[in-house]
This record gives C-alpha cells, structure tokens and sequence, in this order.
C-alpha cells in the first residue's frame, strides 16, 4: 500500500524511453475499443480537442476544472507521501463546499463581500481540512484502515449534503436535484468577461501548487513525510511522531480538498448541488498515482484529465457519445501507467 | 402501512442477494491474500454486461454469464497487474473502479431506459408453503436461492475442503507454502478470478433481477463499497459476512419503512442513508472491537476475527 | 545418497558459493559449519529448490537431478526446517499438518499426527493455534510433517536455536532414531558441541569453499582452524572501570510482549558500565532493550533514568538514550531516505532545506565513519557494515545511554572489531552500553557485566571478569548456579 517516496527514483534518462509507452498504450487501447464501436478515433480526438484547446473561451473552461483537481492533487502527494490512502478526499471536498456555504449564508449581510468571501473560502478549507483530521482520528485512534474511514466519511458528507439541499437550505419554492438558490451575485468569485476561469481560483491553485512543492522538497516538514510513508517505526527512533506527521498530511489534504469545494461554489456554479464535488477527488487519485506519486508532472497531468473532462461535454451534442469517454481514457492511461512501470520493474 | 413479518423477511433476503454474492466473492479473494478494490465498478459493469445480453438475446441465464465472465476479467487485470507485476493492489484496484465505472456508462448508454428481461419468482414446491418462512426464503428467485446457498457453500469450502486450507495457507504465509510445493500466485490468481465471478454476478443480480434495467445511475453504485466494509469488518469470516449483508439489506428496507414516519425529511436522504448508517456501524464494531477493557470482551468473542496475514502484499516467487 | 560437485552461485558481483562438493549418505548426519557467511544458507536454499545454482550438478542417488523449484525439491524427498519456523501461525496444529497433504483426510491425518507424535515423544494438541506454540514445538510439528511426507533427506538450520535444553534433547533422540531408518539428515550449525554430539561426518565452509571434511571422531581443534583461519584469539575482556552514578533504574517492570515477556525485572545500570545481555533468542533481551529505550511501555514497574531531563527517552534532538535494532534496514534507517537526509532527521534541521543543507556534514561523516556511498546513497543501496556505522553515526553527541541488539550481526570480523573500537572510544565517563549478543565470546571480551535472561527474567547478573563461560552457559539453558549474584539490589 506504500507508494514511492523516494528522492532517488526520479525517472533516469534510460527511463524515459519507459514512460513514452503509457501514452501509446493508452491510446491504443482507447482506440481499439472505439474502433470495435464502430466510432471514428480520430473525429473524437479531433472534437475532445476543440472542445478543450479550441478557443480560450474553452481553454478558460478547462482552467475552471484544472484549479480544483490541482489543488486535490496536490493535497494527495501530502497524504501519499505519509503512506496514506486517503480516499475520504472526495468527502472533504464537498465537506469543503458546505463550509464555504455556510459561512456565506450565516454572516450574510453582517461583513462586506470582500471581507466575507475570502473568510467563506477559508472556511471552507478550515471544514475539509477538519474532515481529514476525523478519518485521521478514526485511523491512529480507532485502528479503522484510513480507506474504508474516509469511504465512511464520503458517504456521510454525501448524506449531509443531500439533508441540506432538501431540508434546511432547499430552494424557495421546490427543493430538487439541482441545488440550493443562486448566491447573490456579490459572492461571486469575478469572471472577466470572455472568460469561464476566475483568475482568483487560477491564482489560489497555483500558489497551492507552489506551497506543496516547497514544502514536500524543501522543508524538514516534507523529509518528516517521507520518513513516516517509508517506514514509521525507523522515524519513530528519530524522534518523529508518525501519528502527529500522519495528521499533519491529513489536515493539509483536507484543507487543499477544502479549497477546491469553495472554489467550487463560488467559482463555478454559484450554489450548492449534490454532486458539488464533481468527483473531483477521485480524479486526483488518479492524477497523483499517473504522476508516479511525485509533483513534477502533476500539473500537466491535471491539466491534460481537465482537458478530457471539458472536452468531453460536447459529445452527447456533436457526435452522439456518452460524455463517460473521458473517464475511460483517465483510467486507461493509469492502468497503462501501473502496467508499465509493473513490467519495468519486472526487468530490472 | 402494515407489514407482515413475513414480507420483512423476504424483503431483507432478496436485497441482500446480490450484495452477498460480492461479499462472500471478495471474501475468498481476500481469504487468499488479494484485496480487490475494484468491487464497485466491476458491480456497475456487470449489471451493464448483464443487462446488454439479457435484452439483446433474449436470455437470462446468457446475461447471467456475461456478467460473471465481465467480473472475471476484470479480476484478471487485477491479477496480472497486482499479483504477478507486483503493483499496488490498492492502486490497481481503484483505478480499476473509476475505470470500469466509467467504461459502463460509455458501454451502456445505447441500452439506457430500454426495456429488458427480469427474473422472477421460482417458487419452491411445498416449502414455500411453510409458514412464515415459505414466503421469506422459498418464493424468491433462482438468484435468491443461490446467494443462500452460497452461505455454506463458501463457508465448507474455506474450512472443509483440501483447496479452501492451500487458499487461506497462501493468503497467511505466501513464503512457506512456497516451501511446501505451493505455488502461492497461482492460488492467488484463481481465488482472485473465483471472487471477480461472483462480483460480476451480482452486477446481473441488480440490473437482471432487484432493480431491472440499465441507466445513470443504475442504483447499485456504493453497493462495492458495502461489500468490501462487510468482508474486512466480518472478521474475513463467511458467516459473518453474511450476517453483515442482511443487516444492510434490512437497513435498506427499513428505511423505506421510515421514510413514512418522518414525511418532512426528504426521500433522497433515506436513499443515502443505508451508506453512511452501515459503515459506521461497522467501524463502531470494529472500534470495540480493538479497544481494550473487560466490557469489549463480548464483541470481541463475537466479532473475532483477523486479516489474512499476508493480505495486500505481493509475493515475489513463483 | 545426494553428491554435490563443483556448485557455483553468483549474485551479481558477489560469488556466495565458489565450487562446492560433498557428498552426503544415507543413514547418516551430516554437520555442515561455518562461519556467518560462508555460505552455508545459500547451499541450503540450493537443496531446497529456493534458488537455484549458477553452475555445477547435483546428484541424486546417482542420477543428475534439476532443483528449480521447492516443488522438485519436495519430490525427491529433500525438506527443511528452517530456522525461523516457516509454517502458519494462525492456524491450528491440525491445518499446518494437512497443507498440501496428498490426500485430504482430516480423521486419518489427525490419527497420523498423533500417532506420529506419541513415536517421537511429542506433546502437540491437534486443534491448538499454532501461535501458541513454543518455537521447539513448531519445529517438532514440522519435522512429523516432513516424515509424514516422508522426507528422505532432512536438512536442518541451527535446530538449537530458542528451544530449551528439553526440548533439544527429545529433539536429537528424534534425529538419531530417524538416521537409524535409513534418511540422510543434514545439520547445519555453528555449536561445535551439538555437531560433536550428532554428527557423523562434518563439512566446513568458509568464504563460498569447502575447505575441510572430517569423518567421526571430529577433532575440535582442527575444526575451528577450518573454519575461522586460525583459532579466535580469546581476548582479554573490557576491565570494569569504577562504577558511577546509576544512570538506568528499573523497578519491578512487567511486560508481556514477546514470546516470554517480561517479569518483575529490577536493577540499575551505571555510568561507565557496558553491560551484555545473554540468553536464547526471544528470552527476554528485546523486550528489556525496547522498554529502555522507550518503544516500549511496560505493563507495570517503572523505568528511570537519573540524571537525565528526558523521562521516557522517547524523542527530540537532545535525546540522552537511543537505541540501535539488530534489523537495521527494517527497524533503524528509512529506505529511499540517502545517507544526508538521515543525519538530517538526527540532527537539528532547519525548517527550510536546502539540497546542499547537511551536504558538507554528511560528507564529513561519510569521512569519520568510513562509510561506502556518497550523501545521495540511500539506506539500501549500503551493505550492512556499511548500515550499521550509518546507525552508529546517528547516535547523537548527548547520547549517554546506548542500547543495542546484536550489533555485530551480519557483519564481518572488521566491520564488528571497527565498530567496537568505535563504540569503548565514544563512550562518555557518564555513559554507558547495553547490548543484547547470541555470541557469548563478543559478551566476554567487550562487557564488563553479564545479564543472562531466561523466559524473561534476568537468572543470572555479574561482572565478566568474575565468571566462568560454563556458568553463563548453564544459566542460558536455565539452570541456575546456587552462588550466582542476583539481583544485589
């Protein structure tokens, strides 16, 4: 369960020839089953490509996914530098959202918009960030494995979420599937127009990413990480307290995946919906693991998953295919990734 | 609204088949040594296989197979990748149930809300005429019957037989049956294709039988999940695995029974609420389950139980 | 019955085995002894089909055989008893007996088991788990399981090691009796004194060769000439200095971890003390070690540590007690963390790091301390000398109180006389070593006193200089002398 935490495996030059064969074996294997569909590959290339990179209208678009996966992302690469498995990700999330929510329907009209929003945005991560040190507790205290807690606990934020949208927050009117009220437009984070991205999300994601680097590389804080994902009871002869570094990685996950569940709201749809977290979390499992556990190519990988997400919108309208394509081509290219790097390891 | 005993009974048994299936599936696979996280995606894409064959053939029992056969492969994947390239089985695993997740509702949006076959009812001659528990456990379908049966059936294979003992010997020490003439990932392959079967199964279970008919969602998704919680909170026991499936399957209904009690709370919340209600119960179990006292020494008796001891690693030899 | 001839086995650069030949009857026990490292467990995994050779052949009786797998092995009639007993622990005696049984009978296997049992003198219940189990009796379960199999060639790795005197007794009258039916068993060990007992004719390896092979009756002397070069020097043992301030103090500490606990232990250690801890694998010393060096919580009693602010010497940079665990890689360094980023974690760091920060300190220690790597080498890519003065450089400058588990395990004679030379040098007037060995000639010659632990209490407690190595030897199998100095208060 221990992914690498390794300073020294960073990909050597004779590697590399290694890694081009997960693209190819990803695209071939999407494109055989597209064929055996009897769909044109390249027509769906050619549409998931305009419909990302097409115009910057789009390409804003896949900038608006891109700062919520990168900050889950980057706050996996903390827990998976710990050793941790944490899939309650997706919980804190949307944990994260209700957060932010409550804080702007609480103190409503009580601060100004420019104090107010950036108060909900931190109260977003502050409540992600909480739920991450509850399936942190439930492991260190309640020996519950970190996975099926934070499985608990996504199931759990997913009931309140629904409560809430039903119950206390339903919409004037007639609660449904699609949300709470619009928040009043005061709390919306500015797009310019001829944009989909707020540059205050891009620029939030970008310093995340920022902070992440320089803390996993460059701090005693990130050498603390590894030591616990590598072997705990060693850094426990060091003087590290694996549970409080294992905390430590949770509530930074919790509160980046809180982040995204703000942005969420304030950024991209204005309320809050059921599916508020647009599984994002998940994703960034996926991202993180196709990243080799490691930060360097987690951006471009983030950005290339939003990229297949945004383009992916159109196809039910231009050429009758579900939208889920992009989800089996971010999956194809994972279990190409672990397949490869199975064989490699196999070689050597 | 009135409900006899009796329809209690047989409500809780007939939801709970297809979840049983997967769980005591898993069991044997972890039983060896492998855990397959995969289970909620292989569940959905099961359903759709099962779903797809039934209605363009015409037959159940050929939509029955497929399923299996979609479980099956997608535990092969598993077991290649994990058990014989030595990647994470966790990492394997997940990835495998976005994966299949996604590549079900690709697959399947031509079959979307389009009419299919359902299996019925085979009621059993003269038991079912038995009081109370004719109608609970001997009017239900052919799939019923074989979730309960498959009860004992895992059980006397875990513990009985010659192959159940070279099973949990590999999921406890890969090393020394290694040294007895085993060939540890050999084992691991078939109990992991074995459980993969059975998931896939009760995929078919839902789309063919206790929700019929394909969409998004299908209304099974979770359900993986549940399983997998059930199989390590059981203890990794076939018995208590499936104590654990009727108790969510009696969640499940209950909660429709509710639902009448408490008309200001939403129906979605009742929808979700099995979820989060069951996990917890487990984990409270399990949680007294480690803590120490003399007041825990019941459950502890109760819900013995403990991880193969090899589970999740790889072996390397062979 | 087997003949080995001309057997080569390389890993990588290293050749473990360089031309091996011997030839082992029927009817007969065969020693095999040797150094650690001579390659005696490479030769025994290459009769068990663990690995395979490099080249040579083996035949058997007369016909060239292939061993690539334990499956062949198991065929032929070849099994092991391993050292660390490699069976199931969480199933019963029952199960452990029947996996991979040709048939799958439980009633008659039962029957078997205890027939079996009762003709070698065994008390093994069928249905117990076997993790309750001794380490004697799991062996025991395991040698009925290889004559069940009926197993031609028994192979047996250090048999002797954590089982009482008892134990070892029914153990050998099992051995002889089997030889007498005819099977051909092979011990490997390095106590002289039980090769001597059983033994028919002796093989002995050193450095990957067999260097000498000696029919009954075995000339002891000429034997450790074999194996060690020319005979270990007894050197003079470490003089007591004058005893300071106690710097350890145990009051009536309880423990129940390990496999025999730990009960009622008290005593002191003081400074300028270096204090062996002898006794059979498992008796007690790694339960005493963790509990010193505060891994551990005992059950009950309490632990001091006069004189030094830190209570449970549990953390921090300052810290006063550290404690080196005999699996190195496994317990004290981090794979993939490199030689600079462990002197980092021992050492005050600073918040923000830099990939030079520590770069100089840890060149300078790879200078001091004679290491093979660089400041990017990770913990596992060094050989275990080379890990165990990594650990050694870890010990912080404060460090008063070094606890040790066999630290010299898995290196060779330099590294082992390096790291003692290393170890009386650093050591502070305030100081002070404890140390658990299985090899009582490094306890004599670098301790100024003895501790014996036996089922998890200390029988026997003096200084060096003033004991005989047959008393430690007879307290180590539990009989305890009737003038011994326990426990003085």
């Amino acid at each position: 369960m221990n992914p690498s935490s390794r300073e020294n495996d960073l990909p050597s030059r004779a590697a590399w020839p290694w890694l081009l064969f997960i693209p190819a074996l990803a695209t071939g294997l999407v494109c055989l089953l597209l064929l055996a569909l009897g769909m044109s590959p390249l027509a769906i290339g050619r549409a998931l490509g305009s419909g990302s990179l097409g115009s910057w209208l789009k390409f804003s678009h896949v900038l608006s996914v891109w700062s919520p996966l990168l900050l889950c992302s980057c706050g996996l690469l903390f827990t998976f530098r710990a050793g941790l498995w944490n899939i309650g990700i997706e919980g804190q999330v949307i944990v994260g959202a209700i957060g932010c929510t409550a804080m702007l329907r609480l103190w409503d009209g009580l601060l100004p918009p420019s104090v107010l929003l950036p108060l909900a945005l931190a109260a977003g991560g502050l409540a992600g960030g909480l739920w991450g040190i509850l399936a942190g507790e439930l492991r260190n205290r309640g020996g519950v494995n970190e996975i099926f807690g934070g499985l608990g606990l996504n199931f759990v934020a997913q009931g309140l979420i629904i409560w809430l949208i039903f119950g206390p927050w339903k919409r004037a009117g007639i609660a449904s599937m699609s949300g709470t009220d619009l928040l009043s437009p005061r709390f919306w984070l500015t797009t310019p127009p001829g944009w989909r991205v707020a540059p205050v999300a891009l620029a939030v994601a970008v310093l995340a990413l920022a902070v992440t680097i320089l803390l996993l590389d460059r701090t005693r804080f990130g050498l603390h990480l590894r030591a616990v994902g590598a072997n705990p009871g060693a850094a426990r002869l060091f003087g590290i307290r694996p549970d409080r570094v294992s905390m430590r990685a949770m509530l930074l996950a919790g509160m980046l995946a809180g982040l995204a569940g703000s942005l969420q709201v304030t950024a991209v749809y204005h309320r809050l919906i059921p599916a508020i977290s647009s599984g994002y979390g998940y994703l960034g499992l996926l991202v993180v693991m196709l990243a080799n556990y490691r930060s360097p190519a987690v951006p471009l990988i983030a950005l290339f998953f939003a990229c297949l997400v945004t383009g992916s919108i159109q196809l039910p309208i231009t050429l009758q295919i579900d939208s889920s394509l992009a989800g089996v081509i971010q999956g194809a290219f994972v279990l190409s990734a672990l397949l490869v790097h199975g064989l490699r390891r196999g070689k050597d | 609204m009135e409900i006899s005993l009796a329809d209690l009974l047989a409500g809780v048994t007939a939801t709970a088949a297809p979840l049983l299936l997967a769980a005591l599936g898993e069991t044997v696979t972890e039983k060896a040594g492998v855990i397959n996280l995969s289970l909620d995606g292989t569940i959905l894409l099961g359903a759709m296989t099962g779903f797809a064959v039934a209605a363009t053939s015409g037959s159940l029992a050929a939509g029955f197979l497929a399923a299996a056969a979609t479980g099956l492969a997608v535990a092969a994947v598993l077991s290649l990748i994990g058990t014989w390239l030595g990647q994470s089985q966790v990492a394997v695993g997940f990835t495998l149930t976005l994966l299949c997740r996604d590549l079900a509702y690709f697959l399947g949006s031509p079959h979307a809300r389009q009419p299919g076959p359902q299996l019925l009812a085979s009621p059993l001659p003269l038991l079912s005429r038995i009081p109370l528990l004719g109608p609970a456990l001997f009017n239900q379908s052919l799939l019923v019957y074989l979730s309960i049966a498959a009860i004992p059936a895992t059980w006397f294979f875990l513990y009985r037989t010659r192959h159940g003992l070279v099973l949990r010997a590999v999921g406890e020490n890969p090393a020394a049956c290694w040294a007895r003439g085993i060939r540890p990932r050999l084992v691991q392959t078939t109990a992991t294709l074995a459980g993969g079967a059975l998931v896939g199964l009760a995929g078919a279970g839902y789309s063919l039988a206790l929700k019929p008919g394909w969409g998004r969602p299908q209304g099974c998704e979770g359900i993986g999940w549940i399983a997998l919680a059930l199989v390590i909170f059981g203890g990794w026991h076939p018995l208590r695995v499936a104590l654990g499936a009727y108790l969510f399957g009696f969640l499940q209904i209950s909660t429709i029974l509710l639902q009448d009690l408490f008309p200001a709370l939403p129906t979605q919340v009742f929808q979700v609420a099995p979820f989060p209600i069951m996990i917890f119960t487990l984990i409270l179990i399990h949680a007294g389950r480690n803590a120490r006292g003399r007041k825990q020494r019941f459950l502890l008796r109760l819900f013995r139980g403990r991880p193969p001891a090899a589970l999740g690693t790889t072996y390397r030899q062979d | 019955m087997i003949e080995l001839a001309d057997i080569h086995k390389r890993f990588g650069r290293v050749e473990a085995l360089a031309g091996v030949s011997m030839r082992i009857r029927a009817g007969s026990v065969h020693g095999i002894v040797g150094e650690n490292g001579a390659g005696k467990s490479t030769l025994m995994k290459i009769l068990t089909g663990f690995i395979s050779r490099s080249s040579g052949t083996i035949r058997y009786n007369g016909r060239p055989v292939q061993l690539r797998t334990p499956r062949d092995a198991a065929r032929l009639g070849i099994g092991m008893l391993y050292q660390e007993p490699l069976d199931f622990p969480h199933l019963t005696v029952l199960d452990n007996f029947m996996i991979a049984a040709p048939e799958h009978d439980p009633g008659r296997l039962r029957q078997q088991l205890v027939r079996l049992a009762d003709r070698f003198g065994f008390d093994l219940a069928p249905d117990s788990a076997v993790e309750r189990l001794t380490v004697g009796e799991r062996q025991q379960l395991e040698l009925l399981r290889l004559i069940h199999r009926r197993c031609k060639v028994l192979i047996l790795d250090e048999p002797t090691t954590g089982i009482s005197q008892r134990q070892q007794e029914i153990l050998f009258a099992a051995l002889r009796a089997l030889r007498d039916e005819g099977r051909a068993i092979l011990l490997v060990s390095h106590k002289l004194a039980e090769v001597r007992s059983l033994c028919d004719r002796v093989t002995v390896l050193r450095g990957g060769r067999a260097v000498a092979d000696q029919e009954r009756p075995l000339d002891e002397d000429l034997l450790l000439r074999a194996m060690f070069g020319s005979l270990p020097r007894r050197q003079r043992a470490v003089r007591a200095r004058d005893r300071g301030r106690p710097i350890l103090a145990m009051d009536h500490v309880v423990s129940a971890e390990g496999r025999s606990g730990l009960h009622d232990v008290t005593l002191s250690i003081a400074e300028k003390e270096v204090v062996g801890l002898a006794g059979l694998d498992g008796s007690g010393q790694a339960v005493f070690l963790r509990i010193a060096g505060g891994l551990l919580r005992p059950d009950s009693g309490s632990v001091r540590f006069p004189g030094c602010e830190t209570t449970a010497g549990a953390g921090g940079g300052d810290r006063q007690t550290v404690f080196l665990p005999a699996d190195r890689l496994r317990e004290g360094l981090i794979a993939g963390l490199s030689i600079r980023e462990h002197l980092l974690l021992a050492g005050d760091a600073p918040f923000f790091l830099a990939p030079s920060t520590g770069r100089a300190r840890a060149e300078k220690t790879i200078a001091d301390y004679n290491i093979i790597g660089r400041p990017s080498t990770p913990a596992d890519g060094l050989s275990g000398g080379n890990q165990q003065r990594l650990l050694l450089s870890l010990v912080p400058e404060p460090a008063r109180l070094i606890l040790l588990e066999n630290p010299t395990r898995g290196l060779d004679v330099r590294s082992g006389a390096w790291m003692w030379r290393f170890l009386h040098q650093r050591m502070r007037d305030d100081g002070a070593i404890v140390f658990a060995s299985p090899d009582l000639e490094e306890i004599m010659t670098q301790a100024t006193r003895i501790m014996v632990f036996f089922n998890g209490r200390i029988i026997l407690d003096a200084p060096t200089d003033q004991t005989e190595i047959r008393t430690v030897s007879r307290a180590i199998t539990g009989r305890v002398p009737e003038d011994a100095g326990l426990p003085a208060a």
